[in-house]
């Protein structure tokens, strides 16, 4: 059975049908799952014939290791193994506008509700957070309303909007 | 200066509401210690010995009157009425209440200043020269670069939880005074063969305690670029630097670790992905920014007169004399000069002011400039347009005020952290080291006679009063539960950078005054004439000194 909990996706509180499978070698549970790249890189022929296999990166674990199966995944899971580890911001970045990622790019692990505005502007559009008020939650991802940076959601830095 | 837009103001407001909100939550026991900690501390907000501290930004050291002015007001309503000016060109208030920070930093907000970045794993504040934009050496205007890098860094999404803080400086003249070998990236301004600027990019520069010199990993980056390249050293730190050991965490031990050239083609990797994108910078923008910056109203004057009555007024007050010589710096515009205010006022913690003095800065630079000033690296301010037939009356005024101490660049010109009496991560007091050595070396011709000494103290191996450059650095440590003091000898932090070497065994505190005075002494026995300390010491090297103080 997929795990009914809830996360946030595209600025919704939504049911998860995606089960995350922390271990390498534990039995797949039946129906969508979010594996390990190692276990994807190990049984890649088996798993990509089936099309409801996502993968994790742990945080060193740069998307390039997925190579050309990027575009193939329906969801990309990044691991934040504690909400300091700042990798998978980049790890997002490059996903969206080096690899052309356009798939479910979804946060796991412990990241914080008040990384949630800035998880989303370097790509992530689902958010399994931990111990945290969902709804509540929603909020901090509009902390900001204007940015300065070139990022995902934002491809015109400000210093060009000036411009004209 | 810079003044913000509507989207800057926005983005500032929207930032006191995210952290109001946060504030209280936290507060309410919703957010625990370890998750509000980097929230608060990119807030500016440490968590003190005594109470918490509160870092403010002054970009690249410039403010002006009102927020001055505001500075007072806020070190009034929510703390003891003064403030200090940090090596880092900020301003610390000591004692603020932490749910109070969220209404001072709404206060801030009013005059275009805050606390982003200013604490934290984070991008943080830029340094560049205290003279910018009026040095007689100046290449070009380090300012308008380091605002459009401001503008690049602040809330950068990707790069707010770095292994490590992040500190950029730029210099834009001849000789360095932005430290940029001792940064995690120091620009340094040049100038190619047509005319275009650019940028020489050094990395993995930095103090704390493993000084090191940075690398230089690009000769001559052309302007446009410097935004993405920048975000290409960041994404290799980001990806590659150490998080297991908060010690080994620096950009200054990934790229020893890979070494530069290994690191630079890293960076180069990254950048060719991102190179010649968005961020790539257009005139318009470069123009813009510039805007901001221009030459303000001077007032055409007449140089020689003004010369000859200043020479005039400097014979018949030697006083006068003393305070034109180090204290007031030459200006590119004739007939003008820019004006050290000391903050090292003996019995005064170096780099305090209270908030009556912040308000008489205030009404100073109205009425002896444009209304703007600039903070230091060596803890003091800067009045940078003040007509020459001006300087008597300002000096004056500043007597009255007690920022006329004609001891720039001496020996009392002491560089200082807060140390065991403020800083929780002190091995021991730095402040009444300072006093100890400013009491014992009162005697002002003696101060001049020694000419250029940088005396730096820390209180402990972070180095935050940059002990390692400086050409006496004093450090705090702990030796079996005792505040004792270790000496080092020959760093700088100028062109010629270079880390200071140990003398050897520490000295207790009440030691370090006659310990000085010997290696004072030593240097007055071994000069020639015309030698600064630094010279001199690198001429006849540590073993002289080493005899003398361990005789
Ligand atoms: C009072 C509380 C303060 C605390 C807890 C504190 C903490 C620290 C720590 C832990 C470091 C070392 C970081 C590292 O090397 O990775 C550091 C470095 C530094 N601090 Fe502070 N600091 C304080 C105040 C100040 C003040 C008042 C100044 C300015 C006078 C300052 C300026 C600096 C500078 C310039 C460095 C940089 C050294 C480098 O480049 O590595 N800090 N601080
Ligand atoms: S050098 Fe050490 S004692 Fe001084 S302020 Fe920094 S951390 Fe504190």
């Amino acid at each position: 059975m997929p795990d009914q909990t809830k996360i946030i996706k595209d600025g919704a509180v939504v049911s998860d049908e995606w089960h995350l499978v922390r271990e390498e070698t534990a039995e797949l549970p039946a129906g969508p799952c979010i594996v390990p790249l190692a276990r994807w890189q190990a049984e890649r022929d088996t798993l990509s014939a089936r099309n409801d296999i996502a993968v994790w990166l742990a945080s060193d674990q740069s998307p390039r290791l997925l190579g050309d199966d990027i575009g193939k995944l329906p969801l990309i899971a990044v691991d934040f193994p504690g909400f300091a580890d700042g990798r998978g911001f980049t790890y997002g970045r490059e996903l969206r506008e080096q690899h052309g990622f356009t798939g479910e790019l979804r946060a796991v692990g412990e990241f914080m509700r008040d990384q949630l505005a800035y998880l989303s502007r370097c790509g992530f559009n689902s958010f399994a957070l931990q111990n945290s008020d969902l709804t509540a939650a929603l909020a901090s991802l509009k902390d900001f309303s204007v940015h300065y940076q070139v990022s995902v959601d934002n491809p015109v830095p400000i210093f060009r909007v000036r411009a004209n | 200066m810079y003044r913000y837009d509507q989207y800057d103001q926005q983005m500032i407001n929207e930032r006191v509401a995210q952290f109001r909100d946060q504030t209280q939550r936290y507060l309410a026991g919703e957010i625990s210690d370890a998750q509000f900690l980097p929230l608060r501390l990119q807030n500016g907000l440490y968590i003190q010995r005594l109470a918490p501290m509160l870092r403010i930004c002054v970009p690249y050291g410039t403010l002006n009157a009102a927020q001055m002015r505001k500075l007072a007001e806020v070190s009034r309503k929510y703390d003891k009425g003064y403030a200090h000016i940090s090596t880092r060109q900020n301003v610390q208030l000591n004692w603020p209440k932490l749910e109070e920070v969220p209404d001072i930093l709404a206060d801030l907000a009013t005059v275009e200043m805050h606390a982003n970045q200013t604490s934290g794993n984070c991008i943080r504040n830029f340094t560049a020269d205290q003279f910018s934009g009026v040095a007689q050496d100046e290449i070009e205007d380090a300012r308008p670069w380091c605002e459009i890098l401001r503008q690049w860094a602040t809330f950068h999404p990707e790069f707010a939880f770095l292994p490590r803080k992040f500190k950029i400086a730029i210099c834009g003249s001849e000789r360095d005074r932005a430290a940029v070998a001792f940064h995690d990236i120091g620009l340094e301004i040049i100038k190619t063969a047509a005319g275009e600027t650019a940028f020489k990019v050094f990395v993995g520069g930095g103090l704390g305690r493993t000084p090191v010199i940075g690398a230089l990993i690009h000769d001559c980056l052309p302007k446009e670029h410097v935004m993405s390249y920048l975000d290409a050293i960041l994404r290799v730190y980001n990806q590659l630097g150490r998080r297991d050991n908060k010690f080994k965490a620096r950009i200054k031990i990934l790229v020893k670790a890979m070494g530069a050239e290994a690191f630079k083609q890293k960076v180069e990797e990254e950048w060719q992905a991102i190179k010649d994108g968005p961020m790539t910078l257009t005139q318009d923008a470069i123009d813009h920014a510039f805007s901001f910056f221009q030459p303000p109203a001077y007032e055409a004057q007449d140089a020689a007169t003004a010369q000859s009555a200043l020479d005039d007024k400097c014979l018949s007050d030697p006083s006068f004399a003393a305070w034109i010589k180090h204290n007031v710096v030459a200006h590119k515009q004739p007939g003008y000069a820019a004006v050290n205010l000391s903050l090292k006022e003996t019995g005064v913690a170096p780099g305090d002011i209270t908030a009556e003095q912040m308000e008489a800065v205030a009404d100073l630079c109205e009425r002896y400039g444009f209304g703007e000033l600039r903070s230091t690296h060596q803890q003091n301010l800067v009045l940078p347009d003040v007509r020459k037939a001006d300087l008597y009356a300002l000096w004056q005024e500043l007597q009255t005020h007690r920022m006329a101490s004609a001891v720039i660049g001496t020996l009392n010109d002491i560089i200082c952290c807060p140390g065991g009496d403020f800083c929780s991560l002190a091995n021991a007091k730095s402040i009444p080291v300072a006093e100890a050595i400013q009491r014992r070396f009162d005697d002002i011709d003696y101060l001049y006679d020694l000419g250029e000494i940088e005396l730096n103290i820390s209180g402990c191996m972070n180095a935050c009063g940059h002990h390692h450059i400086g050409h006496i650095g004093i450090l705090g440590v702990d030796k079996k539960g005792q505040e004792f003091y270790q000496v080092s000898l020959g760093g700088s932090q100028s062109n010629d950078a270079a880390i200071g070497k140990i003398l050897g065994p520490s000295f207790a505190q009440d030691d370090i005054p006659d310990v000085v005075s010997k290696i004072l002494e030593t240097y007055v026995d071994h000069r020639t004439e015309e030698e600064r300390f630094l010279d001199t010491y690198r001429r006849v090297g540590i073993e002289p000194f080493k005899e003398r103080v361990y005789a």
